[in-house]
């Protein structure tokens, strides 16, 4: 596409906040740990669950360490970027929003063709799961589109809309460029001057240099960590003191942990799910507590 | 009689939901009249991604008034010395009506106070204003979804408005807070949001709007226009089906519009490019006039057009990424061969209590080299095969498109340099994939896919993962009916016990699958699979070519006779407890018997010798010519004589008779008319 004077990716970024903080968002920024997506934020994971209304949007870079391709690939990205929008309740006018929040950042909506497709979300990891959409604008798809009906196992009070908008994709289809690191990050310097380094050393440390044993004992120090948390809540004396959010932080190194491994080649595919059901296990677990600190829920779902 | 119309506005509801939706609220809606005793006209019933539509150009406007005779208690209870009880001022007052218009009615128990109550008809828009909400959510869909909160209403998408009007009239419903109303929504970049319409002017309204409210013209607007387009470029678009519905029932206001790639992805090969095209990108693909694919695609907009470009662009360049990252995959693929990548199947799980890919394949690999041998093909190529067919799963290109496991690894087999016969197996492995789909073309391609699929079958039997009811997770019937369909279908001729293991539960699953093939597939009718199946099915081959002589040699005047005669043979035998019989030629005292003897033997070794020539509808024919000395059997002779040797031995030539001839067909299995 053509475009006379292309957004930039970081004009992007901030039109997209503007949009979503006059539509009545917190502009949270990007959580400060390792995470595989958006959804993994404490703001996402924790705040959908319970009854209290929440609406939210940040950016979150968003590690995949089997995507990375040493920089090499134009479309595939170690770390991409993601603006994530958690609107609950949902509004009736969700999809509205949506499409206008699209024109904001200079898509005529007028000349060109979105569709959205069948497409539900699970995440075993998270014992999450939604129903919604791949939002299909000329063929690319730029956005996921889920309404969360279950996380950390527990159905969920109200159900919120969560809007993943793909920030490079959507970058690279406005500036009309065929390789994200082509992408005017803003006047003068490109995604590859921002990130290229990055994506190869990551590559070179995920696929080659990362120690299989030492990333065994991280996992299991994290894990044993977020248990030992787990069970320490029962007892401890001022259940709103408890650091229930720590223990989370835990379960997302043990995430990040277990996505290096699997990109190393290290779990087969036998241990693959039981390594999964690991992970679950503790964020299932953290679910439940900040269940019962916050709304004095009991374990109302089996893991 | 007044029109209706009933509109579920919707967010997109996934597209190969609707058609079954519609039917379901088509029957749903049917016994909601029927239940209230109102009579209407035909219904039409429509979609599109953000609505469902039910129309009918008329409905009763109310019920019928009806009238009941309710009765009351006794007369002795009701009256006593002349005078009414309170019980009978109790009834009266419960039918509403003063005492003196209570009747009298005799019954076997005596006589009743009794009155005809007229009970008035309820007006249909009070009837579907209480009944609308629950129908619309009892409309059945494979997964639902709660959008107001937690314990709410359950539908596919959040409903987002709803039109109800029976004549002029809205009908009062709401689910979730939306009610129902005169405005219905057009299409979300074409049309207004709010558009009230009446049931004449709706489907124009939407129009206006941009709703093509038709599937049929949504779908003449995607062949039309997609035809016009390959036309005006001199190529031909190839309109798969399947796809076709799926951007009916995706859109709107469907237009489509051509696209371009450059030559140079051609050199791909055209499986992997056609399932980009129509797989992930809902395009349509183009082939020359020659018949060559073409670079070009036709993609389906849910809008009215794309004035400047924008959307071709968009399109193109995205399918150029796919092919850029397609034609990487495949580079990458070729620096390990097939052969270099078996080791490598031992990491990747074909189930967790079945073991891995490596496991499976040396299982596959040694099952077929035993039906090779079995049907003369070359056994060594068969292995080969066997070996190299599931190296695709580690490969780059089969991890992104998975749909192309088999076609993969049969274009690297080719491409690396193994036999063609060897590459073509693998390429057809999984063939059929469905009751309709081919075969595998090449006989070492069927022995393969039957050897992998009778692995598949015979492992999970005999771990107990055995398909009950609609579940089905690895496919087990689709792999049974391929089996069917090849041993029937295929080259080679083989025999189904190689596939059952002696499995008693395997057995009776293909037997399941073989009727269902020979009656739904092959069209015989029930009785003749029984009689056929009855007589053996080791060899399906053979098993056709006897339905096939039974349905020609049915029609014919002694069969059905003689099939009724088989059948009360039968059931002499099973009252006499005979399951063997010899037949002395001295004890055949009556005419009737020794003619029928005589016959007997003649036509059996007809039979024989028909049998072994496969002219099973020669040597049916001959049985049915048995018809008039059966006949005349039955009618001279007495089966229960009085001298036991001379029972025993009747009833020993029944036995042979009905022994003999059954090895084609049992005929006593027809159902005579």
């Amino acid at each position: 596409m053509s475009h006379p004077h292309p957004i930039s990716y970081q004009d992007l970024i901030f039109r997209l906040k503007r949009f979503w903080a006059e539509n009545g968002c917190i502009i949270q920024e990007p959580y400060d740990l390792e995470v595989g997506a958006g959804t993994m934020c404490p703001e996402t994971f924790l705040r959908v669950l319970g009854p209290n209304p929440y609406r939210v949007a940040y950016v979150q870079p968003s590690r995949r360490p089997a995507d990375g391709r040493y920089g090499d690939n134009p479309n595939r990205l170690y770390k991409h970027m993601q603006f994530q929008v958690i609107a609950k309740p949902t509004p009736a006018n969700i999809i509205e929003l949506y499409l206008q929040s699209l024109e904001a950042i200079g898509i005529d909506l007028s000349k060109h063709d979105i569709k959205f497709e069948e497409d539900n979300w699970e995440s075993p990891t998270l014992g999450a799961w939604g129903i919604g959409w791949q939002v299909m604008l000329d063929g690319l798809e730029i956005t996921q589109f889920t309404y969360f009906q279950q996380c950390g196992g527990f159905d969920l009070d109200l159900v919120p809309a969560e809007i993943t908008y793909g920030l490079e994709r959507l970058t690279a289809f406005l500036q009309g460029v065929e390789s994200v690191y082509d992408i005017e990050w803003t006047p003068g310097f490109s995604y590859r001057t921002v990130r290229h380094a990055d994506e190869l050393q990551s590559s070179v440390y995920n696929f080659e240099l990362a120690d299989i044993g030492a990333l065994w004992k991280l996992f299991e120090i994290h894990e044993a960590e977020a248990q030992r948390l787990i069970d320490a809540f029962a007892d401890y004396p001022e259940p709103k003191r408890f650091p229930v959010l720590s223990a989370y932080e835990q379960v997302l190194k043990c995430s990040n942990l277990f996505n290096l491994l699997d990109a190393r080649g290290a779990i087969s595919v036998t241990e693959r799910v039981a390594v999964i059901g690991r992970v679950r296990k503790v964020a299932v677990g953290v679910a439940k507590l900040w269940m019962a600190q916050q709304f004095g829920a009991a374990e109302e779902v089996a893991a | 009689m007044l029109p209706f119309i009933l509109e579920i506005g919707t967010e997109e509801i996934p597209d190969w939901m609707i058609p079954g939706a519609l039917e379901n609220l088509q029957n749903l809606f049917t016994e909601l009249l029927t239940k209230h005793r109102l009579q209407h006209e035909a219904l039409q019933l429509d979609a599109t991604p953000r609505r469902l539509v039910l129309r009918c150009s008329g409905v009763q406007e109310a019920q019928e008034s009806t009238e009941s005779l309710v009765t009351g208690p006794p007369v002795s209870a009701a009256f006593k010395n002349d005078q009414p009880t309170p019980a009978a001022h109790a009834f009266a007052k419960k039918m509403n009506t003063a005492l003196e218009n209570i009747q009298r009615v005799a019954t076997p128990k005596g006589e009743y106070l009794a009155f005809q109550q007229k009970v008035e008809g309820r007006p249909t828009a009070a009837i579907l204003s209480e009944s609308l909400a629950e129908l619309v959510l009892s409309i059945h869909f494979p997964k639902n979804m709660v959008w107001a909160g937690k314990g709410t209403s359950r539908f596919i998408r959040p409903i987002r408005w709803l039109v109800a009007l029976l004549g002029d009239t809205v009908v009062p419903f709401s689910i979730e807070g939306v009610s129902s109303s005169n405005t219905t929504a057009g299409h979300r970049r074409l049309g207004k949001n709010s558009v009230p319409v009446t049931y004449a002017t709706y489907e124009q309204a939407l129009r206006d709007n941009g709703v093509i409210l038709s599937a049929d013209e949504r779908r003449k607007r995607i062949v039309e226009g997609s035809e016009a387009l390959a036309v005006a470029k001199g190529v031909k678009v190839s309109l798969d089906a399947d796809l076709l519905e799926t951007l009916v029932y995706i859109t709107e206001f469907p237009t489509p519009i051509l696209g371009t790639f450059a030559d140079e992805y051609l050199t791909l090969p055209q499986e992997v490019l056609i399932t980009v095209m129509k797989h992930h990108q809902k395009y349509f693909a183009v082939h020359r006039m020659d018949g060559s694919l073409a670079p070009h695609f036709v993609a389906v907009m849910n809008t009215a057009a794309d004035p400047e470009g924008l959307v071709v662009n968009g399109n193109q360049r995205v399918l150029r990424a796919r092919f850029n990252d397609a034609r990487f995959f495949w580079d990458v693929d070729q620096k390990k061969t097939l052969a270099d990548r078996v080791e490598s199947l031992g990491n990747v799980t074909f189930h967790a209590k079945l073991g891995n890919y490596l496991e499976k394949t040396n299982r596959n690999r040694s099952l077929v080299g035993k039906l090779a041998e079995l049907a003369g093909a070359d056994k060594a190529h068969a292995e080969r095969a066997a070996e190299l067919a599931k190296c695709d799963l580690t490969t780059e290109l089969v991890k992104e498109f998975t749909e192309l496991q088999g076609v993969v690894g049969g274009l690297y087999a080719r491409f690396q340099g193994e036999l063609e016969t060897v590459a073509a197996a693998i390429y057809d492995q999984y063939k059929p994939t469905s009751m309709d789909g081919d075969i595998p073309a090449t006989l070492l391609g069927q022995l393969l896919s039957l050897a992998d699929k009778g692995d598949t079958l015979s492992s999970c039997f005999s771990i107990g993962l055995i398909p009950k009811g609609s579940s089905d997770p690895f496919a087990l019937r689709r792999a049974a009916q391929g089996i069917v369909r090849i041993l029937v279908e295929g080259e080679a001729k083989l025999n189904l016990e190689a596939f059952d293991g002696g499995n008693a539960a395997l057995r009776e699953f293909f037997t399941d699958r073989i009727r269902y093939y020979f009656r739904e597939v092959r069209g015989f009718a029930y009785d003749e699979v029984n009689a056929v199946m009855a007589a053996g099915f080791a060899d399906l081959k053979d098993a056709l070519q006897r339905l096939e002589a039974l349905r020609e040699v049915r029609p014919t005047a002694d069969f059905e006779p003689l099939a009724a005669s088989f059948k009360r043979i039968k059931n002499i035998l099973r009252q006499a407890e005979v399951s063997s019989g010899a037949v002395r030629q001295e004890l055949l005292t009556e005419d009737a018997e020794q003619a029928l003897y005589q016959e007997f033997i003649q036509v059996r070794d007809r039979v024989k010798q028909l049998r072994i020539s496969d002219d099973y509808k020669g040597a049916l024919t001959a049985i049915a010519s048995l018809r008039p000395a059966v006949d005349a059997f039955f009618d001279k002779v007495l089966v229960n004589a009085e001298d036991q040797n001379v029972r025993l031995n009747r009833l020993g030539l029944l036995h042979q008779l009905l022994t003999e001839l059954s090895a084609i067909a049992d005929f006593s299995e027809i159902v005579t008319r």
